[in-house]
């Protein structure tokens, strides 16, 4: 496992980006002339709520995801239930098949409209890279590091805890780093089903051919993507195992 | 053999007794270990040697149950152990594979402490043994506990995974071909470290090898199985590579069988031949004498506190330019009553009189060995088990 070095580089090289992209946005909001429609689109207020649903949705998405896919990964890679595995890495690859947009209006039928229904549609849709990463962590630990536990007298939930979670870690986080990704990517189409979010100001720029407000919300999306993918950095860096 | 014959006044209690043992693995045809009856005795080191896929690795997994038998019982200090609680078991067996399988998240202080944890032994109780078990391999608990196995070498890292084994002081040690993966230097190096540690612990091994020369070496018995796990030969090493069993373990030694029994005799076990020393302050004629009446014409100068220095024969003596004490050539090597057979021929191969100097733990000198009191011990040993 050779991500150290690559950890090392996210820690650098995603806050220079943010800060490369905060200082474009802040030069663009102050020297672009600003028509009373664009102004009306970019009312602070406004995109404060949008900034926030835009997190909220990220947020419990991510939560959901992560108490979904990592229990369901462990479950799967159990003895008994290797046959299970395959049948639903293949169907979640299926779903992620389906475009994003598509996702979410089958949700919205189902379930009607609201920023639940989002959150729902956003988690079935990132479930698939943290299931596998989850999956693949653990089946990369070494055998022989399995056996020797084994031949100590470690019990299965003791292996579990101890070593193949523990070892998994970095691969999982990674995981959900890119499952953030995609939470927040995708949260932009919410407003098609009244969830909110920045993909109200980029709808509305886009509908009114303003290309300031278009250039304002993408990047406000881009830096909650970059916060999220920071932050997902940090917990890769902190809670790898020593010793790795 | 059947353990319930031994004699218990002479023969050590079986420790561990495999009973009418099988196993099939699922869905294969031909089991992998058939109607086994082993029984490994208590302190010995028992050898499982044998061709790769022979079973022997199946045969020592099936006594900590890391895999389960088919068929049979295994006994443990008196007790079957095939219906008991398998983590329990294994958590008083320590168990040594070759990829040695250190937990590489974990100090090797922390690794060491696996069983001692899972015991639920107090803090402290943890950290003394930990520290005792560093020592005992030779490794400064001060420098090597708190590092990661990462930074460890393939030698240090088997250490390591001896020490964790043993932290629990478990009666019982098996081990995989545990020092298979290492460099043939430091693999013997750590065999010789182990057979000193084992002569201290005396604890009940069943080691695992597909090397014969290892099993030579490490074996206070060797079982030599063919396909099946099944018994070839079980016997002393000396006995086996001295009246193979069949044509299979005649195979298997291999055509060196008969230089491997030089590992397993002594320099002390040969006679000595008296070739006479020459002390110091003795005359040039005197040394002439002492050639005269040896038998290989030779002669050994002593120094003042008795160790030999230098070779003298006929031919150097008569070369009166010299000082005695510069005549003939150096003493290269010196053997020791403890070094085998093998030591001794080496020895001899490097002097050109096929003699070597034997000296006693204080570097005083006691005879020496010749090529032909070598040979004729070899064809006695040979005699002697036909």
């Amino acid at each position: 496992m050779n991500d150290t070095r690559a950890t090392r580089l996210d820690l650098i090289v995603t806050p220079a980006l943010g800060v490369i992209l905060a200082v474009l946005l802040a030069v663009v909001w102050v020297y672009s002339d600003m028509d009373p429609t664009t102004e009306r689109i970019l009312e602070p207020s406004n995109l404060l709520r949008q900034l926030e649903q835009q997190l909220v949705l990220a947020f419990w998405s991510t939560v959901l995801v992560i108490v979904v896919a990592i229990p369901l990964g462990i479950m799967v890679t159990r003895g008994g239930a290797r046959g299970l595995k395959n049948t639903m890495v293949g169907l979640l690859g299926l779903a992620q098949a389906i475009p994003a947009y598509g996702l979410i209006v089958l949700f919205f039928v189902w379930l009607g409209q609201g920023a639940t229904t989002v959150i729902l549609a956003l988690a079935a849709f990132s479930l698939l890279p943290v299931l596998r990463n989850t999956i693949v962590g653990i089946e990369q630990v070494d055998p022989s590091i399995i056996e020797s536990g084994k031949g100590m007298g470690m019990t299965p939930v003791q292996r579990l805890g101890r070593i193949e979670l523990p070892l998994s870690v970095p691969v999982i986080i990674s995981g959900i780093r890119t499952a953030t990704v995609i939470t927040v990517g995708m949260g932009t189409l919410a407003f098609l089903i009244g969830g909110g979010g920045l993909g109200e100001t980029i709808n509305a720029g886009l509908k009114l051919n303003r290309p300031t407000a278009i250039f304002v919300g993408a990047a406000l999306v881009a830096l909650v993507a970059l916060s999220f993918d920071f932050a997902g950095a940090l917990a890769q860096r902190y809670l790898r195992p020593k010793g790795l | 053999m059947n353990p319930h014959e031994l004699d218990p006044l002479n023969e050590p209690r079986a420790l561990i007794e495999l009973v009418n043992v099988s196993k099939t693995y699922p869905g294969s045809e031909s089991p992998a270990v058939v109607d086994l009856n082993l029984a490994v005795r208590e302190g010995e080191i028992l050898v499982l040697v044998g061709p790769s896929g022979c079973g022997k690795s199946t045969t020592l997994r099936l006594i900590n149950r890391m895999i389960e038998p088919t068929g049979g019982s295994i006994i443990f200090e008196g007790a079957d152990v095939t219906k008991s609680d398998p983590n329990e078991l294994r958590r008083h067996i320590g168990y040594v594979i070759q990829q040695v399988g250190l937990f590489p998240h974990r100090t090797i202080a922390e690794n060491i402490g696996t069983v001692p944890r899972l015991l639920k032994w107090d803090r402290k109780r943890i950290k003394a043994r930990v520290e005792e078990m560093l020592e005992l391999v030779g490794m400064d608990p001060k420098t090597f506990g708190p590092r990661y196995p990462r930074e460890l070498s393939g030698g240090q890292a088997q250490r390591v995974g001896v020490a964790r084994a043993l932290a629990a002081d478990p009666d019982v040690l098996l081990m995989d071909e545990p020092f298979g993966a290492i460099d043939p230097i430091t693999r013997d190096r750590l065999q010789n470290e182990f057979l000193r540690l084992q002569a201290e612990l005396k604890k009940t091994i069943v080691f695992v090898t597909h090397d014969i020369d290892e099993a030579v070496k490490m074996g206070d018995r060797i079982a030599i199985l063919r396909e099946q796990s099944v018994i070839a030969q079980l016997d002393r090493p000396e006995v086996i590579l001295t009246d193979p069993a069949d044509d299979f373990v005649e195979n298997f030694l291999g055509s060196g069988a008969i230089l491997k029994t030089l590992t397993l005799s002594r320099v002390r076990d040969i006679d000595l031949s008296a070739i006479p020393p020459v002390r110091p302050g003795a005359t040039r004629s005197q040394a002439l004498a002492a050639v005269e009446e040896s038998p290989s014409g030779v002669a050994v100068l002593l120094d003042a506190a008795d160790h030999p220095v230098r070779w003298v024969d006929r031919r150097s003596l008569d070369n009166a330019a010299k000082p005695l004490e510069q005549a003939g050539r150096g003493v290269m090597v010196m053997l020791q009553p403890e070094d085998t057979l093998q030591d001794a021929l080496s020895a001899m191969l490097q002097t050109s009189t096929g003699m070597a100097v034997v000296v006693d733990g204080k570097g005083r000198y006691l005879g020496c060995v010749t090529i032909e009191a070598l040979a004729r011990l070899l064809v006695q040993t040979q005699n002697g088990n036909a």
